[in-house]
């Protein structure tokens, strides 16, 4: 059975689209508000700020997260900032150009309907952080400070120093705070979802593990808001937190809502590369420092010499050479591919030969090192602690990491999966980002589904929907419920049950390497089949020699891993499908066939203007593709040149 | 260090569980790189653990880049290991001596009980900041954000204050087990700005007095917590604390 995919994309010009559904969205009276009990789960961006916007309407809500505080989701860890249409700077900023460079960055394969949303939407979120007491960068005579970001032609990104998501989260987090103490908001820390319970349909609640004592617990609801983010970590080695998965999003998939656009994920060009086999995540450091860093690698691959005595003879600065116009600063895109070009030619550098130079020499050289250090004075110090490298006396190595994932589950205009009453937010959803995320876009996004949108899209499902009276309500003794908790202790049981030799972590390593390899910055037709063939393979050696130590009733890590683990490495196949089925290459996916003489990507609109949307067809069976076509009514797909 | 990598001697704080008894344990770490983090050692520790039957070494980590504040250890009896301005996951091998014995704890005060291992329970600063920690402001009913001017002097205040992640390790370097910094960072931040004027007293005087329910010790000024704060957090912040929370008592009460 095909999924019903009505993306219910409201009347009227781009513009009013928008303001038209605010006004057709029905509401709740605010007396029956505390009849209906919402569920959020995860606090990051979307989650926190979907949760104190619904406490403060009057719902009940209970947010889950599985860290020990909400104050902790990796929204935290965004460095660069926020974009709005403000137009503060007067430099020709405007609510329709923010659109525009937002659905081009993303390489046409988003939907213009939400994109225009978010850049409404960008103001609000402005001026409401703000008023919670975000300490943004500051001008002296007291106005807002902008900077510019991802190579756009203005500056539209607020800050707080390179902690903008830090405070942010933070603007979240007390604003939850202040709804726990009004008693509308409950939240539930150290508990992870394991399931969604679907009754007639309609999402009626979760299954939580509560990760201190091991208790599966039933939560019913009246709805239920998915904010648990991207799926990154699929590769192992990211720059996402540890415990961020796609854990929560899988099993709703599984229990019915369409995944889509898996194969798009975001590999970020300036990353401090891997140092050895042990290492557990990358760390990122931000794009703005190809304003003044030249990349290059030696033109001998056998290069002995340290950098700083390379003569600018024997040095090829291969984005200025491929790229003259752009130079340095081409789109993340682009500058990742091009890395790898030249490491996997075998001019990489570094003791694994896999990275490349950042060199701020001739900029030191320019502006003096005071300047430089003005500029970047915390990003170097980071390095240095990491690497144990001063890029003031040698050039940084850096190597493209993942980053962000654009594919989630597939939601229409109101931020609604396939399955009524399962609302998707932020980086867990497909929606607005297309192939490729431009910078300083996510946590506008976050904010925006969760303070701005999921208030109107959760009051109008209630309002159709919801059931006021307690009597009509579906309890936690409901059949389904009792079905998803046994499903998920069968699952947990059958974890602890394999009692084999190797620890988790090691095949969360393999898969990495075998997604990064074959469903990575490049992918084609063979490495993608043969990714199909190792990856089952890799499953079934997992559910026969995985060892967990330690019991399912109490505190254990690895069980919660191994849970993940065994959601990825079914995930982690869906991405090398869709990746193989989509015969083009746009944004973050690059398929080797499909590229211009010049080696940069080709996009097919004739043939591949949709969202692919899969479906989940049982244990065992092929997962079914389907289509959300693109419409492009008001910008025209043109194709991205940066030579 | 051998060609096979530095080795360290761990004395690892192992607790099953809040009510049940812990002691030190002795693990050799081996086949380490200077390179690596001081959690990515715990993962190796661990890895090797699991292979031999023993349950892993529980510890509370995420983000590994020093912002989101989870990790929680005493390194040598120092929160953190004791460099400054570091988080634990910051720390790296390189900083240990081949040989070195190393002793891991969780964070010790009564306000943070151990859950298990080096993992504790934190709720408590969750519990002050719903006390008060924040601006009373819905969603949607905000005016444009540049009709409030700030002083760049007290926006950038603001911000060193909020700089707090929350970690803990001001309580843990504490002998009183105090947390007035951590407090102290949430009221500096917000009294610097204009918008937390309206509840400024209220919010000195409900935050204090929950942070004294949660059974938090008081300050006596050993500054131990600004030295062990990765954020470099001032203690400067307690006296604009102790400002506000006076006033407070004299005006408000």
């Amino acid at each position: 059975m095909a999924l019903q995919l009505d993306a219910r994309i409201p009347a009227g010009p781009l513009a009013d689209k928008w303001t038209n559904r605010k006004f057709t969205s029905k509401l709740v009276n605010p007396a029956n508000r505390r009849k209906f009990k919402v569920i959020v789960v995860g606090a990051g961006l979307a989650g926190g700020s979907a949760a104190a916007a619904l406490a403060e309407l009057g719902y009940q809500v209970e947010c889950f997260v599985f860290h020990d505080s909400p104050r902790r989701a990796h929204s935290i860890a965004a460095q660069g900032g926020i974009n709005a249409a403000k137009n503060y700077k007067n430099d020709g900023d405007s609510v329709h150009r923010l659109f525009y460079d937002t659905i081009k960055g993303g390489d046409y394969r988003a939907r213009e309907a939400n994109v225009h949303r978010l850049a409404e939407n960008s103001n609000l979120i402005i001026d409401h952080c703000v008023a919670q007491g975000v300490p943004f960068a500051r001008e002296y005579g007291g106005l807002l400070d902008n900077r510019s970001f991802g190579g756009a032609q203005l500056s539209r990104t607020f800050y707080a120093r390179g902690q903008t998501g830090q405070q942010l989260l933070l603007g979240c987090y007390q604003a939850m705070a202040r709804m726990v103490a009004a008693g509308s908001l409950k939240v539930v820390p150290r508990k992870e979802m394991l399931d969604l319970v679907v009754v007639d349909g309609h999402a009626r609640g979760i299954i939580a593990r509560d990760l201190t004592t091991g208790a599966i617990e039933r939560h019913a609801a009246d709805a239920v808001c998915l904010a648990t983010g991207g799926y990154g970590n699929v590769f192992y080695l990211s720059t996402n937190a540890k415990g961020s998965n796609v854990t929560a999003a899988w099993r709703a998939h599984k229990r019915g809502a369409g995944f889509a656009n898996p194969c798009f994920t975001q590999i970020h060009p300036t990353c401090i590369p891997v140092s050895s086999g042990h290492q557990s995540k990358l760390t990122l450091m931000s794009e703005s420092l190809r304003n003044d860093g030249r990349v290059w690698v030696p033109k001998n691959p056998d290069e002995k010499r340290p950098p700083a005595q390379v003569p600018e003879a024997d040095r090829d600065y291969f984005l200025e050479r491929r790229y003259p116009s752009f130079g340095n600063l081409v789109p993340r895109d682009v500058a990742s591919r091009a890395a790898k070009e030249r490491c996997d030619a075998g001019f990489g550098v570094g003791g694994t030969k896999l990275s490349v130079y950042l060199d701020f020499r001739d900029s030191i050289q320019r502006l003096g090192q005071p300047v430089i250090a003005g500029r970047y004075g915390n990003l170097f110090q980071m390095y240095q602690k990491i690497t144990a490298d001063d890029p003031y006396q040698t050039p940084m190595r850096i190597y493209p990491a993942v980053h962000y994932t654009m594919g989630g589950l597939w939601v229409d205009y109101d931020l609604m999966s396939n399955v009524p009453g399962l609302f998707v937010l932020g980086e867990a959803n497909f929606s607005d980002h297309g192939a490729n995320r431009l910078g300083a876009s996510a946590l506008m996004q976050g904010l925006s589904d969760g303070y701005f949108i999921a208030p109107y899209a959760v009051g109008d499902y209630l309002a159709t929907h919801g059931k006021m009276e307690a009597k009509q309500k579906v309890g936690t003794d409901h059949a389904a419920f009792a079905a998803a908790e046994k499903s998920v202790q069968e699952h947990v049981a059958r974890l602890r049950g394999v009692q084999g030799k190797t620890p988790v972590d090691v095949f969360h390593r393999r898969l990495g390497k075998i997604l990064w390899d074959r469903c990575g910055m490049a992918r084609n037709r063979a490495g993608l089949e043969q990714a199909l063939r190792e990856i089952p393979e890799l499953r079934a050696e997992f559910w026969k020699d995985l060892r967990i130590v330690g019991g399912d009733g109490e505190f254990n890590q690895d069980l919660e891993r191994a849970g993940r683990v065994a959601d990825y490495l079914e995930f982690g196949e869906l991405m090398c499908r869709d990746a193989l089925a989509r015969e083009e290459s746009c944004g973050g996916h690059f398929r080797e066939e499909h590229q211009t003489p010049e080696g940069e990507a080709r996009r097919d609109d004739e043939n591949f203007a949709y969202a692919a949307v899969w479906e989940h067809r049982g244990e065992g069976a092929a997962p079914a593709l389907n289509k959300e076509p693109l419409v492009f009514e008001t910008v025209k797909p043109s194709t991205r040149s940066y030579k | 260090m051998s060609k096979d990598g530095m080795r360290i001697t761990l004395r690892v704080w192992r607790q099953k569980g809040p009510d049940q008894p812990g002691k030190m344990e002795t693990y050799l770490a081996e086949g380490l790189s200077p390179d690596m983090s001081f959690l990515e050692m715990l993962d190796k520790v661990n890895e090797d653990l699991v292979a031999r039957g023993v349950e892993p070494i529980a510890f509370d980590h995420d983000c590994r880049e020093g912002i989101c504040g989870s990790c929680s250890m005493m390194v040598n009896g120092l929160p953190h290991g004791g460099e400054r301005g570091t988080t634990t996951c910051q720390l790296h091998m390189r900083s240990f001596r081949d040989g070195q014995v190393v002793a891991v704890e969780p964070w010790r005060a009564s306000a943070f009980p151990v859950v298990r291992d080096l993992v504790v329970d934190r709720s408590a600063f969750d519990r002050i900041v719903e006390a008060g920690g924040f601006v009373s402001v819905n969603t949607g009913s905000a005016p444009d954000a540049h009709t409030l001017l700030v002083p760049k002097r007290d926006a950038d205040a603001a911000m060193d204050a909020a700089a707090c992640i929350g970690c803990g390790a001001c309580v843990a370097a504490c002998p009183n087990g105090s947390a007035m910094l951590f407090v102290a960072a949430k009221i500096s931040h917000l009294a610097h700005l204009p918008q937390g004027q309206p509840e400024r007293r209220n919010r000195a005087l409900k935050m204090v007095k929950q942070m004294d329910a949660e059974g938090f010790g008081a300050c006596s000024n050993h500054f131990e917590c600004e030295a062990a704060c990765p954020k470099e957090i001032s203690v400067g912040v307690i006296a604009e604390l102790n400002r506000d929370y006076l006033r407070a008592s004299v005006f408000d009460v």
